[in-house]
């Protein structure tokens, strides 16, 4: 008997370490990218063009270009994904379609980033002629993120429970007027997790837009839709992997921006999937 | 009237119900078109098998051996780090830890999982590589296993987050009826849980591995980027992935080297086809 309760401890000790070696690196690169990205950012980093063969000056150009692009792929994938996500959860039946249609989502979502941004560069640059651009890049970060908007927006639907379709059947309403009306406010906050998860997935990734809108250096604002532009992840990539010598503190600085963007909603989803399990009365 | 809108919603609804299945197929098809124009002038298995990746010599070579043994080290040593700890960890959270502590985890996780790879890429330039390097006194720290190590951390909160999942929805009644039995909680855990939910934790390590092969930025900047076929875990390697990031960039669109570049492609879209639906199956056999 002792036996088996040592063995527990032990056990349990060793899951416990498991879940430090994940946490504790998690808090230390936080706790690193903070402390040494902290003194770079005043107002004139944030605000001015990089200079200097971006040895010095701000990270404003690429701060603009990645939430171009972050509108751009939302308002591509928004209305499809959402869309899709009625279609899953109130039109489709159990049969071999719908089980694909899961199958392709599940794959869309598992296809390497790096796959999308040649995808992006073959179908919208080159065979569209659409160019390196900010349209290109927009239209490939919207596809990859369409999987996260359809399986959150999917859940949150399908978590409206089916009484409240059955009394709007009942009360004379349409189906599209059941979803429009019952269905869809009640849904509303699962989709904005989704869409926000979407929307920081879109920020920090680097791949699909290497070859479909980023610019090396551009110190300039983009004009239109079928400009290049700089990007904040992939300005971070350049400046500590493509430029020698850039000062440690601009490259913290540009990781901090980065991370605060993507951690930031990360945090607004996560509080309001948390405030709506809360308040969810039923 | 109301009846036209409606039908042109709901037909709407339906294209918009297949447009992943469009994209799924748009993205192959256009990876094809690009890429098997390489096998009009290389044959295929010299292609998967060549041990030269010389892609701008004349005449280029384009074996891709080396990359995709880079890639299978690389993932190798990321899953021999990750499993065990996303496994224990998922175990921790969903079994052991405390209701509050629990949630705090999973939002550590969810935090983890969305930091971008080009910053973990850089925070392990900056911090892991130069440990490599002094630890195994190696003239570079840009090596297989910093990628591994680095990788790791990307494939963990996929491992978690689905094994718990699949640990979740064992039904109560296994845990119940082992602690009726007499069993201690962690026998439970090892004996009746563990096994129930194995299915799920394979899918999950599957998804995780999947993510890891996919896995750009972060490898191609720690990584080394040397297209030889590695001998060791603490040399440089270059990945299928890093490979296309690299130097699609310089390659001249419609050149043999851009059509092999999205050859390479080709073959990742494959792996990591068959890495989904493989664990798609594995996460469904259950609930059949």
């Amino acid at each position: 008997m002792r036996n088996t309760q040592r063995a527990e401890k032990i056990a349990f000790f060793f899951l416990f370490l498991a879940t430090l070696f994940i946490i504790v690196p998690v808090g230390l690169i936080l706790a690193i990218i903070i402390q040494k990205g902290l003194p770079a950012i005043n107002w004139q980093f944030l605000s001015d063009i990089p200079r200097q063969g971006m040895r010095a000056g701000g990270i404003f150009p690429a701060i603009v270009g990645t939430v171009y692009l972050v509108i751009g792929a939302i308002i591509f994938a928004l209305p499809i994904g959402l869309m899709a996500a009625i279609y899953l959860s109130e039109y489709a039946k159990d049969n071999l379609l719908n089980r694909m249609i899961k199958l392709a989502i599940v794959n869309l979502a598992g296809v390497p980033s790096v796959v999308y941004g040649l995808f992006g560069l073959a179908l919208f640059v080159i065979f569209f002629k659409f160019g390196a651009s900010i349209l290109s890049g927009a239209l490939t970060l919207g596809i990859m993120i369409l999987p996260i908007i359809i399986t959150s927006s999917r859940e949150a639907l399908e978590s409206v429970p089916y009484s409240f379709r059955e009394v709007s059947f009942s009360l004379g309403a349409s189906k599209w007027q059941t979803i429009r009306h019952i269905v869809l406010p009640n849904a509303i906050p699962g989709i904005l997790t989704g869409t926000i998860l979407g929307l920081g997935r879109a920020a920090g990734e680097t791949a699909p837009i290497l070859f479909t809108v980023a610019a090396f250096y551009l110190p300039q604002l983009p004009h239109s839709l079928f400009d290049q532009a700089m990007a904040l992840p992939y300005h971070l990539y350049v400046i500590s992997t493509q430029v020698p010598n850039v000062d440690e503190k601009i490259r913290y600085g540009t990781a901090l921006v980065l991370l605060v963007m993507v951690l930031f909603m990360n945090l607004v989803a996560i509080v309001i999937r948390y405030q709506f399990r809360k308040k969810k009365k039923w | 009237m109301r009846k036209i809108k409606e039908f042109i919603i709901e037909k709407l609804i339906l294209i918009c119900g297949l447009a992943s299945i469009f994209f799924v197929i748009l993205i192959f098809l256009f990876l094809l078109k690009e890429g098997l124009a390489l096998f009009k002038t290389i044959n295929p298995a010299k292609f998967l098998f060549g041990k030269n990746w010389y892609p701008i010599s004349e005449p280029g070579q384009f074996g891709i051996l080396p990359l995709i043994l880079g890639s299978l080290l690389v993932t190798f040593g990321a899953a021999i780090i990750s499993i065990p700890i996303g496994v224990g960890c998922a175990v921790y959270i969903a079994e052991v830890a405390p209701l509050k502590v629990k949630e705090i985890l999973k939002v550590g996780i969810e935090l983890l999982a969305a930091i971008p790879s080009v910053v973990l890429g850089f925070i392990g330039m900056v911090t892991l590589v130069p440990w490599v390097k002094n630890i195994f006194h190696l003239p570079t720290g840009l090596t297989a296993l910093s990628g591994s190590i680095m990788l790791a951390f990307m494939a963990m909160p996929t491992i978690v987050s689905i094994a718990e999942d699949a640990l979740y929805s064992v039904p109560k009644t296994y845990k119940e009826g082992a602690l009726a039995l007499g069993a201690t909680h962690w026998q439970t855990i090892y004996r009746v849980m563990l096994p129930a939910a194995s299915s799920g934790i394979l899918a999950a390590v599957m998804l995780g591995i999947g993510r890891v092969i996919g896995e750009t930025m972060a490898v191609m900047m720690i990584t080394g980027n040397a297209a030889l076929i590695p001998h060791s875990i603490l040399q440089p390697v270059r990945t299928l992935t890093a490979t296309i990031a690299a130097e699609m960039g310089e390659a001249v669109v419609g050149s043999e080297h851009y059509f092999a570049l999205f050859a390479v492609g080709i073959v990742l879209f494959v792996l990591s086809f068959m890495i989904n639906v493989t664990a798609d199956l594995f996460l469904h056999k259950d609930k059949r």
